[in-house]
């Protein structure tokens, strides 16, 4: 074992390259395909559903999303903990915290704009829906 | 002599070169690890994106809003278009580092269909939406709704190019390493259009049929 400790190139199994990566390769892109499959069918259920409480749902549909993005991350680009992966995960993190950044204080900075210097959210809303200039 | 690597399992400390003692890392991490760059630069751009499309969602101007416009079943089809093909990516991937040229022109055959087929079904949703006049200049929403959808379809046009250029490339270069580094960079690609896509469907047409 005098291999160097490389990180582990983003998109490449752990797998050690014998004859049995074919199979297990391919059982490891199966449970992805699997999990990604159910939790697709999962999301467009909880939004035409009646069952659930309505507020909610946003939220539920966001969970499903984040698990999803987790198990195609996971299964698909080979993105795990291991400690052969840790410039891929750190790379990872700093764009999730940029995303993060941009989306929440677009989002944040919009809704105060709104509420504090035009008008209050809803005549807001009904401007921007109807087209019309106060 | 510090080794900041984290020790394996019964295997001495010493015993294993720390990545700064070896020297620069093979080109093929080095190009994959700056390509994931790439792709997370992308990502952070698709972020603006989809801010720009929150904060103006509901500014339909008097226009169709997406609970009238978008169509649920063209939306499922096309993500399980997309999902399979990313399966079949990842299949194409075990094909490379198998060597096996067939299954490699099959699964990137697969691929390029369904990537093909999710692009057919959003100029269809494209044009019919186009054709019931709401154009991006018919308001803020549409604009924005254009502007992000239609970035991700330009995306997934560009890896349908990228994807037959690198048949060429195996084709008549054969796997050598410049080629097998392309390839994992394609594959990074494309499974990374898929999670953008997951919060595009999420986004846009879930919580858009919704509201």
């Amino acid at each position: 074992m005098t291999e160097p400790r490389y990180d582990r190139a983003p998109g490449e199994s752990s797998i050690p390259s014998d004859m049995e990566e074919g199979t297990s390769g391919l059982l490891i892109y199966t449970i992805g395909l699997v999990l990604a499959v159910i939790l697709t069918a999962t999301s467009f259920w909880v939004a035409n559903t009646s069952l659930l409480w309505g507020p909610g749902i946003p939220l539920g549909l966001a969970v499903l999303a984040v698990a999803q993005m987790g198990v195609h991350l996971v299964f698909f680009l080979h993105i795990t903990t291991g400690s052969d992966n840790t410039n891929n995960v750190l790379a990872l993190a700093f764009g999730v915290l940029i995303v993060v950044l941009v989306v929440a204080g677009s989002l944040v900075i919009m809704y105060d704009l709104n509420h504090n210097m035009m008008a209050p959210g809803e005549m807001m809303d009904m401007q921007m829906q109807h087209g019309t200039r106060p | 002599m510090s080794s900041i690597a984290v020790p394996f399992d019964g295997v001495p400390d010493d015993a294993v070169p720390s990545a700064s003692e070896a020297g620069p890392a093979p080109k093929r991490i080095v190009v994959a690890f700056c390509f994931w760059i790439f792709l997370l630069s992308d990502i952070v751009m698709f972020s603006a994106l989809f801010a720009a499309y929150a904060v103006i969602v509901r500014a339909t101007a008097g226009g169709p809003t997406g609970a009238e416009l978008f169509n649920q079943v063209s939306v499922a089809i096309e993500t399980a278009c997309l999902l399979a093909s990313s399966y079949t990516c990842g299949l194409m991937s075990l094909a490379i580092n198998a060597r096996r040229r067939a299954g490699t022109y099959l699964f990137a055959a697969v691929t390029f269909v369904l990537g093909a087929a999710f692009l057919a079904l959003e100029i269809r949703e494209f044009a019919g939406m186009i054709a019931s006049g709401a154009t991006p200049q018919r308001s803020a929403f549409l604009s924005g709704f254009f502007t992000l959808v239609g970035c991700h379809g330009l995306h997934v046009a560009v890896g349908l190019i990228w994807l037959t250029v690198m048949m060429a490339q195996v084709a008549i270069k054969g796997f050598r390493a410049t080629v097998e580094r392309r390839l994992l960079c394609f594959a990074l690609f494309w499974h990374a259009l898929d999670i953008i896509w997951v919060w595009l469907f999420t986004i846009v047409y879930l919580m858009g049929v919704r509201s």
